[in-house]
């Protein structure tokens, strides 16, 4: 494949703009394209979208002839443990409360580094970090979350 | 005098006791945020935002403006400190200022940075309350149609001004323009792109953009290049800049701001830009030119000088036009419209008190900055070497709940999760997230005034060439594109990128 691609980010880049352009044309078909003078709901997602496509395949078709710099390797390990542990934060808040919710951003997204330890140092700052947010957010600016959550007050 | 009665009103809503314990805390959250690693200006106000909705929107306004220059000084620090420019704007202040750190005129070198920020502060303080009204009188004329050229100035601009390819450029403007659309049409109620989530009718939060491509994104980008910073420096003595010193730098200093405050009036110019150039005329004209890269203090005073007078006349097009000019611009826009203010020429008119008070206390923040940080630098120091596996895990908790605490669902965590995932990607792909977000924060403000001017004009498209003022808009920004469009120019501008 990288033999015909000879610029891997113009390649990826361009199916980005041109899938989401397309996408775009396509969801707004829906939404009735009114006139020029009276513009409709779909007519501005429309034009965007085909533009966001023209560029798309223009950085395709660039893909093929300029050259370019590889992509350079991806940090899948960071990607997903960062992700995840958003996801994750994002999920226990409700039914598992700011601390629970807290330990798990802190633990799983520490893990993607290789220079971090779980020693009683990293503890101990979790911990506190904990501590600060639970005072400065819940007590002190009222955020409307309990620190432990509706699987324990049930 | 017009000017003083406003510079007065501006006082006293600056002065109060509560705006300037938060000017002073802006100031010095931004600082802090600042010095920190991997954290540039746009995730630090991305991420103090959700504090200041509980505030007036003047103070909240204030606030942020304090943690924007804030923030911008930090990364001078940084660049002075141990060679890591926080951001794009104070890279050519590492060249001598690091320079300098390491004969041993950190000092001198941090309060230089401090002086002529404060200098270039102050001017330019004076020159946003000179230029605002009759701007904003000018801008009061403006149709439809003249904003829609207007801001597709502002776009182009911010394609010129990006790194990289141009054609990435103009893609991610219209990714933005397309993201911007989500929600509920507000002429036909249709929500749009919203796949049928309720959480979608209201359109993304640009907080939510903001944190996951700017902050999540750095973070995920930050990790596989993982290095700790060391501070490898003795006590930091001598702050003061010798009789001499301050005679080299005088003129530079003037340079520098006057430079800085006339490229960041321009849409998209601002503070990078600004620094680039005053440092390549400091070295062109400066008798000490030999001396440049070898610690030259010149070489600090002027980028630095024109870097704040760069951002500080950013305002000037967001606060009379409502147009942003770079991505932290675009977030106080979308602050604004947070606090219920509609950004635009009446803002000045109706809310007198707010628009001046936050002119004026640019200059207090300035004070507080050269006041507050000479003192504080062993705390910055310390900060600087906060082991980075220590701080990210902190960032991320910072930016969820700051993300959750926007309307209290998780959703909005969730989405900023997928922006992250975007953001890396971008990255990878050599493609600039800041142009993104303006066409996000432009995209629905864009189609209004579209769709207006093609009601009033009867759907001729025509009108945005037969108003004067449209025809010359889109008349600047044809030329702006074409001229990076030419090969020499290209060229040029891919050296100053690199430098």
């Amino acid at each position: 494949m990288t033999g015909v691609i000879r610029s891997p980010r113009d390649f990826w880049a361009g199916v980005l703009y041109a899938g989401f352009g397309a996408a775009a044309v396509l969801i707004a078909r829906d939404y009735g394209l009114g006139s020029s003078s009276r513009m409709g709901p779909g007519y501005f997602p429309t034009v965007l979208g085909s533009l966001l496509l023209l560029i798309g395949l223009a950085s395709l078709v660039r893909s093929f002839f300029a050259a370019g710099e590889p992509i350079g390797a991806i940090a899948w390990k960071g990607l997903l443990l960062v992700t995840l542990a958003t996801v994750l934060f994002g999920a226990l808040l409700r039914p598992a409360g700011l601390v629970i919710a807290l330990a798990a951003v802190i633990l799983v997204s520490a893990a993607a580094s290789v220079k971090f330890r779980f020693d009683a140092r990293a503890l101990a700052l979790m911990g506190a970090l904990i501590v600060f947010c639970g005072l400065v957010f819940v007590t002190g600016l009222g955020l409307p979350v309990s620190l432990l959550g509706t699987w324990f007050t049930r | 005098m017009d000017l003083f009665s406003h510079l007065a009103l501006g006082f006293s809503t600056a002065a109060s006791a509560a705006n300037l314990s938060y000017c002073l805390l802006g100031v010095f959250l931004g600082t802090a945020i600042g010095v920190l690693p991997g954290l540039g200006p746009v995730a630090t106000i991305a991420m103090l935002l959700p504090v200041t909705f509980g505030l007036p929107p003047e103070t909240a306004l204030i606030m942020l403006a304090g943690i924007f220059y804030g923030a911008q000084y930090g990364g001078s620090t940084t660049a002075i400190l141990v060679n890591l420019p926080g951001e794009s704007s104070s890279v050519v202040t590492a060249l001598d200022g690091y320079q300098m750190a390491r004969q041993g005129r950190a000092g001198t070198a941090l309060a230089t940075a401090a002086i002529a920020s404060f200098f270039a502060g102050t001017v330019c303080t004076f020159l946003i309350a000179l230029a605002a009204p009759p701007l904003s009188e000018v801008a009061l004329k403006f149709g439809p149609a003249d904003y829609f050229s207007l801001m597709v100035l502002g776009l182009v601009a911010s394609i010129v001004l990006a790194s990289g390819s141009l054609l990435h450029a103009l893609g991610m403007i219209i990714l933005g323009l397309l993201l911007g659309l989500i929600g509920t049409d507000v002429n036909s109620g249709l929500p749009r792109f919203s796949f049928d989530l309720p959480e979608l009718s209201d359109g993304i939060n640009f907080v939510v953009v903001a944190m996951g491509v700017f902050g999540l994104g750095e973070i995920i980008a930050n990790l596989q290049t993982e290095k700790t910073r060391s501070v490898a420096l003795a006590r930091i003595t001598g702050l003061m800049p010798s009789r001499d010193d301050l005679k080299r730098i005088i003129a530079p200093i003037l340079r520098g701001t006057a430079l800085g405050s006339s490229l960041g009036i321009l849409p998209g110019g601002g503070a990078m830009l600004s620094s680039f150039a005053a440092y390549s005329l400091e070295k062109k004209t400066s008798k000490n030119s030999a001396q440049f890269g070898k610690g030259a203090i010149e070489g600090v005073a002027a980028p630095e000088a024109a870097n704040n007078a760069g951002a500080q006349a950013s305002f000037i097009p967001m606060l009379t036009l409502g147009i942003p000019s770079n991505p932290v611009m675009a977030l106080m826009i979308g602050a604004l419209i947070m606090h219920g203010i509609q950004p635009g020429p009446q803002v000045m008119v109706e809310q007198p008190a707010l628009f001046w008070g936050l002119v004026v206390s640019m200059w207090i923040g300035n004070l507080f900055l050269l006041i507050l940080n000479l003192p504080l630098i062993g705390l910055w120091v310390k900060m600087i070497s906060v082991p980075y596996h220590f701080l990210y895990p902190a960032i991320l908790v910072f930016c969820g709940i700051g993300v959750f605490s926007l309307s209290n669902t998780s959703f909005d965590v969730f989405m900023m999760a997928g922006f992250g995932v975007l953001g890396y990607v971008f990255r990878k792909l050599d493609c600039e997230p800041a142009p993104m977000m303006l066409g996000f924060i432009l995209g629905p403000m864009m189609e209004e005034y579209l769709r207006r001017a093609m009601l009033m004009s009867k759907g001729n498209a025509m009108v945005l060439v037969t108003r004067p003022i449209s025809a010359t808009l889109l008349a600047v920004s044809a030329v702006a594109l074409v001229v990076v469009l030419l090969p020499a120019l290209r060229k040029k501008r891919e050296e100053a990128f690199k430098d």
